[in-house]
């Protein structure tokens, strides 16, 4: 497992190469970060081309997902994060 | 039809053959079916054979049973998964997903799908893939279009990378899987079937698609069992059976002298009906014996009996199939028309004869089967049967138990057969009697008898029947009849002894009186004779008294006249 520290939200997004859909994922994530966590994040963007055994440790089978790992419970998102709200929703981060 | 294609041994039995060498190389197969047909038995069978028989590593990706789960599941068919596993051999990828955990935003593919897949492929070097069941992932996704996608990229993905791969998919309403996969697999498609009929189950596969190579259309009944998954493929094979010269016994000395030559053909399908108790599971059996004895292998497939009931009733005729089971000379199986369909119970005997490749089958007896099937059906069954043995050279043996006496069988298998023996059991004159009619011997000529079919601790004998007056009988009234000529035949005797005598004594009496008036003959000359004699001397002496006289008296003799005076 990724290590874990006593940072309030921990996400990792994993991406599979510089895809559009990959991009947009990280530009989403940066964005909705800054401006709705902003200090209470941390974010690992994980290239699964460069290391697909983390796809199966982890389970990914699509691309992007976002897990937020920290706090628990884990909550899983795939897509590429357009809707910001709803980002916020399942990642139960609301200010 | 290109003749080109590649094919990779499933090491299913039948189903090789079936596909005259397995699934395509390289190319996508989908094999679908209903909940408990057996689709993930046939993708494990065929990743674990490849992996373990051909050295073809393979990677099992489940959508659905956990890894730890397949491999229990197969353990108890004895294919020993872990150890592959641990010789990295076949690898498990478990591709879990929980869409109770996941939110689906914006746009996504799965691309983390593919590369778990490569990683996997590439990691133990595999040629083999199996893809069980893809169809989850429509209930774990929302967006069907980008599943639908994503799917045809995967087959492609598959295709380019050269891996033979088995997908499977639940059978849909109308279409063959439920999310129409078999639009993306254009190569193979394989639909497995688990039917239930009057209670009893039949599992049949068809190929339905096979580009690019022949293969069989009809539906073959297969089985799972102890021995895993197998196909049996049991389509007519037309009429080009070798022939045999050769002679085999059928362990009844009595029966082998009607049939001129001594037996039935080699190969020959032979039928004996009869009514309950006539005999046939017996003759059946000497038949057995008899190829046993020959040093021949027989199967004997029974459908009433037990193997200890049948070895014991065969002890009382003085017969002992025991040492030959135990010789391993004799296979029994013994299985109730209701435990499979008809077309499992033509599966498993096929499968039977084939492993145990014996010179002679004992079907006993075939009528059981009418009772749980259509008689077309039954009828079907036989023909192939008696089709596959005889383009195999194997001899065999039908029992038929007829409702009543007469050359008929229920499933109209007269025509089919070479042999035909009828079993009768009439009764006459308060006992009932056994008999034995060669109805039909194909190419042999044979006795027209009807024979006394007796049974004792001597073993089976046929005796000559009593043709007498009032026809042929049987029993104790061919017994008595027997009792009846053999005293008449003493009285008649007695009557010539008495006539000869008779005639002899007559003669003697004749010659006698012969022999008298001869001698009342001889008698007679005789006094005629003295008569002549006398009166001769008479007529001499007279002449000489008369010339004394006339000397006497001076007159010449010559000139005297005188004779007497």
């Amino acid at each position: 497992m990724t290590e874990v520290d006593k940072e309030p939200v921990k996400l990792v997004l994993y991406v599979a190469g510089e895809t559009p859909k990959s991009l947009a994922a990280i530009r989403n994530l940066e964005k909705i970060c800054s401006e709705h966590l902003a200090g209470k994040y941390k974010v690992e963007v994980v290239d699964l081309k460069k290391q697909p055994q983390l796809a199966r440790e982890h389970g990914i089978v699509a691309i992007p997902t976002l897990v937020k790992e920290l706090p628990v419970p884990i909550r899983k998102i795939i897509g590429d994060l357009s809707d910001t709200q709803k980002v916020l929703v399942h990642l139960s981060v609301e200010e | 039809m290109t003749d080109g294609i590649t094919k990779s041994p499933t090491g299913i039995e039948g189903f090789d053959d079936l596909t005259l060498g397995g699934l395509p190389t390289g190319r996508p197969t989908l094999v679908c079916g209903s909940a408990g047909c057996g689709k993930t038995l046939f993708a494990s069978t065929f990743l674990f054979n490849g992996a373990k028989i051909y050295d073809e590593p393979g990677v099992f990706v489940t959508f659905e049973e956990r890894p730890i789960d397949i491999v229990a599941n197969v353990d108890s068919l004895g294919f020993d998964l872990q150890g592959l596993i641990d010789q990295s051999k076949i690898h498990i990828e478990h591709i879990e997903i929980d869409p109770s955990e996941v939110a689906e935003i914006g746009d996504y593919d799965l691309e983390a799908l593919f590369l778990r897949l490569e990683f996997a492929v590439d990691q133990i070097g595999a040629k083999r893939i199996v893809l069980d069941t893809i169809e989850s992932l429509f209930s774990a996704f929302s967006n069907p279009a980008i599943l639908r996608a994503e799917i045809r990229r995967l087959f492609d993905w598959l295709k380019q990378k050269g891996l033979t791969a088995v997908i499977t998919g639940e059978r849909g309403d109308g279409t063959l899987t439920r999310q129409g996969l078999e639009e993306y697999v254009s190569d193979c498609v394989i639909l497995l079937d688990h039917r239930v009929d009057n209670q009893i189950s039949t599992r049949r596969l068809r190929i339905v698609k096979y580009r690019g190579t022949a293969h069989g259309t009809n539906e073959y009944p297969f089985l799972i069992d102890e021995d895993g998954f197998s196909v049996l493929p049991v389509s007519s094979l037309g009429l080009g059976h070798k022939v045999f010269e050769d002679r085999i016994s059928t362990g009844v000395a009595d029966l082998d002298a009607m049939l001129t030559g001594g037996g039935f053909y080699r190969g020959s399908s032979i039928l004996l009906t009869g009514v309950a108790g006539s005999g046939k599971s017996s003759l059946a059996c000497m038949m057995a014996d008899a190829a046993c004895q020959n040093g021949e292998r027989a199967l004997y497939l029974s459908f009433e009996e037990s193997e200890a009931q049948t070895v014991r009733n065969m002890k009382s005729i003085g017969t002992d199939l025991g040492k030959w089971l135990k010789s391993g000379q004799m296979r029994y199986i013994a299985a109730r028309p209701t435990f499979y369909s008809l077309e499992m119970h033509l599966a498993i005997m096929l499968r039977e004869i084939n492993r145990f490749k014996p010179q002679l089958v004992v079907l006993d007896p075939i009528s059981a089967f009418t009772d749980s099937a259509d008689i077309a059906e039954v009828q079907a069954m036989l023909l192939r049967i008696v089709d596959y043995l005889k383009s195999n050279g194997i001899t065999a043996v039908f029992t038929h138990l007829a409702s009543v006496e007469q050359a008929q069988t229920d499933a109209g298998l007269s025509s089919i057969m070479d042999g035909w023996v009828l079993l009768l059991n009439r009764e006459a004159n308060g006992e009932f009697n056994r008999e034995l009619y060669l109805l039909k011997a194909r190419g042999i000529s044979h006795s027209n008898q009807v024979r006394e079919f007796v049974m004792s601790n001597n073993g089976i004998h046929l005796l000559d029947p009593y043709l007498g007056e009032d026809g042929a009988l049987t029993g104790s009234a061919r017994r008595n009849a027997e009792a009846r000529a053999r005293r008449a035949e003493a009285e008649r005797q007695a009557e010539v002894t008495r006539v000869q005598d008779q005639v002899t004594q007559r003669r003697r009496r004749a010659l006698a009186q012969i022999e008298t008036l001869n001698a009342d003959i001889e008698a007679d000359e005789a006094e005629l004779r003295r008569l002549v004699t006398a009166e001769e001397t008479y007529q001499q002496l007279s002449r000489e008294s008369a010339a004394a006289l006339a000397r006497g008296r001076g007159l010449d003799l010559s000139t005297g006249m005188k004779k007497q005076g």
